[in-house]
């Protein structure tokens, strides 16, 4: 795959500008687009009115009245190339523990509505059909690969808190599955997803596209505020998260939301610092390392 | 003082200036779709622009006012009835403890405005009223109204400025079945095939039902696609992109089939490539069209959207002077 050298700036109207990192997704397009975006926080400037990195692209809501296109264009473009050239690729994050009972009665009832007219495969569930796209023996096999391996955060959108992930493996690991063929019009809320190379958290409850393959056992968005994880803000992830999923049974999810009903449910989570260099020349080793931060709480 | 909701209407929501500065979330911006009319109606009753609003869609409440009020409606052409008495829209209206306020049928566009001396007062949520449904913050319990509600309407206001009876028929919006939207290309109209690109900005397209504070649909001839290798991450279909941030009043075409434009309740972001947007001065407008309306797209540079925007920005400062 071509790595571009710069970004492609274009203008979403008046008020937007659009700068692609890169057409593909990779690991290095995100760090960058999430360097600038932060980069970019951190010159407070005025007429700025939202930053919001993406997959491998960067958006910028701005108030022209305010600063001047030509100028923002100007500004992003200086922050790309010191971005570009820092040899300190180095993120300052955490590693969450997201508690997920795959296979689960919830998203397979939802899926088994949304079959007709919807779906590639009419026969099995969302699981098996992923399986099979990606060879692999069952679907047993497809949920170890996914919760094996952590997941950076590569983006937060869609919806209210909704986290695209992105799994840390080599390219030749990484496990692809297609969207939906017509988005459904129900999915659980927090249910685990699949589209692309994408997994994702649905947040709330709603319309979506992605394979369905699990449920989360606590929230990531929470208006009330209630939970202590949620102290500061109503949504929990931040682009740059790196979450590692953990299989339950159903007698640990019951147990969960338990915790959740009762206010007590804290994520197991560590401030850790992402070192895309090392991630990229040894994804397998650097996970073990990552996984290890986590495992030492 | 309050308003007791007899009837909710189809879909009303209470609507301000907008939640911005957190799109990063995925929170959209919310706001009154047409912010333009909805403008109108808080100067009509003595407010200032920031108060938050009834809006409207196609079909209004039912409401009895608990205490002496204010109010105006604005934006779509619709009869107002105060105790089944006709009034006017546009002008300023006084209530006395007890009125019922009502609506007829709608008569153009989908969306009316009720402003209330005082503004609607539910709590503000990261620093706006707006209604949020999919992640229910904002407006009463993050939801439309529902019968049984109980509005609050806040404490008097004074805005400096002189009382005013009602709107000049030229400062008033037009509601046409017949629309130029202008857009600015951009984003990745680079994938459209030069028809594809031709057949945006010269087809008629017409808005179809399934429009609504998110995204508005048309139907039409289609686009077409240069043929590519799709990047890692993006999808089959021509139309995908790896998933990326979508501008407010974005255009994307799925599947090259019907373009969308999103509105101000937009996801934030997606899988769909985005070939070209709506102005900001041009958003209301958008807003204001109801299904079946023809609509052509008008390609328009950046320092038109800009011209554009001075020109909205000055017409709406007027109302306030």
């Amino acid at each position: 795959m071509t790595q571009q050298t710069t970004a492609r700036y274009t203008w979403g109207g008046d008020e937007f500008l659009f700068v692609e990192i890169a057409e593909g997704m990779s690991l290095e397009a995100n760090f960058i687009s999430n360097s600038i975006a932060n980069a970019l926080e951190a010159r407070d400037l005025a007429g700025i009115v939202d930053i919001c990195p993406a997959n491998a692209s960067l958006l910028v809501r701005f108030d022209p009245d305010i600063l001047p296109w030509q100028e923002l264009e100007q500004v992003v473009h200086v922050l790309e190339d010191e971005v570009r050239a820092s040899t300190n690729k180095v993120l300052e994050t955490r590693i969450i523990e997201i508690p997920v009972w795959y296979n689960d009665p919830y998203t397979n009832e939802t899926g088994a509505r949304f079959r007709e007219g919807y779906h590639q495969r009419p026969e099995g569930n969302d699981l098996d059909f992923a399986a099979e796209v990606n060879g692999l023996a069952d679907a047993e096999e497809f949920i170890k690969r996914h919760h094996e391996s952590p997941w950076l955060v590569s983006m937060v959108g869609f919806v209210a808190g909704l986290p695209f992930l992105f799994q840390l493996v080599e390219r030749e690991k990484q496990l692809e599955v297609p969207k939906y063929l017509s988005p459904r019009t129900d999915t659980p809320a927090l249910t685990v997803g699949y589209g692309g190379c994408f997994s994702c958290v649905y947040s709330v409850r709603g319309a979506g596209g992605y394979q369905m393959f699990g449920i989360a056992a606590a929230p990531i968005f929470d208006p009330s505020q209630a939970l202590e994880d949620f102290a500061d803000f109503m949504i929990f992830f931040k682009p740059g998260d790196i979450v590692k999923f953990k299989p339950v049974d159903e007698a640990e999810y019951r147990r969960i939301r338990a915790e959740v009903e009762a206010g007590t449910f804290r994520y197991r989570q560590t401030p850790i610092d992402f070192h895309l260099q090392t991630a990229l020349a040894d994804p397998d080793g650097y996970t073990l390392s990552l996984l290890e931060a986590l495992n030492g709480i | 003082m309050a308003f007791d909701i007899l009837e909710a209407g189809l879909s009303t929501t209470v609507q301000d200036q907008g939640r911005i500065g957190y799109y990063r979330f995925g929170i959209p911006q919310g706001g009154s779709m047409d912010q333009y009319s909805a403008t109108l109606a808080n100067r009509l009753v003595g407010n200032t622009a920031a108060e938050a609003v009834l809006e409207c869609t196609y079909i209004g409440p039912k409401l009895v006012t608990r205490a002496d009020a204010v109010i105006a409606v604005t934006g779509a052409p619709v009869d107002v009835f105060v105790n089944g008495e006709i009034r006017a829209e546009y002008e300023r209206i006084t209530l006395v403890a007890g009125d019922e306020l009502k609506f007829g049928v709608i008569k153009g566009g989908t969306k009316y405005f009720i402003a209330v001396h005082g503004g609607i007062d539910v709590p503000e949520v990261l620093g706006s009223r707006s209604t949020y449904p999919i992640g229910a913050i904002g407006g009463v319990e993050g939801r439309a109204l529902a019968a049984g509600d109980l509005v609050p309407v806040g404490a008097a206001i004074d805005n400096g400025l002189p009382a005013l009876q009602s709107i000049d028929v030229v400062d008033r919006p037009v509601f046409s079945r017949d629309v130029n939207v202008r857009v600015m290309l951009g984003l990745y109209d680079h994938h459209l095939s030069a028809e594809g690109l031709e057949s945006l900005l010269t087809s008629e397209w017409v808005l179809t039902p399934v429009a609504d504070r998110m995204g508005l649909r048309y139907s039409g001839p289609g686009v077409g696609w240069k043929d590519r290798e799709q990047p890692f991450g993006a999808g089959q279909d021509p139309s995908n992109i790896v998933d990326a941030g979508y501008a407010v009043g974005s255009i994307q075409i799925p599947g090259g089939t019907q373009p969308i434009i999103l509105h101000r309740d937009a996801v934030s972001g997606g899988g769909y490539a985005m070939v070209a947007t709506v102005i900001s001065a041009d958003m209301d407008l958008v807003a204001r069209c109801s299904p079946g309306t023809k609509t052509r797209f008008v390609a328009v540079t950046m320092d038109q959207a800009l011209d554009a925007r001075h020109d909205y920005s000055a017409r709406a400062a007027r109302i306030w002077s």
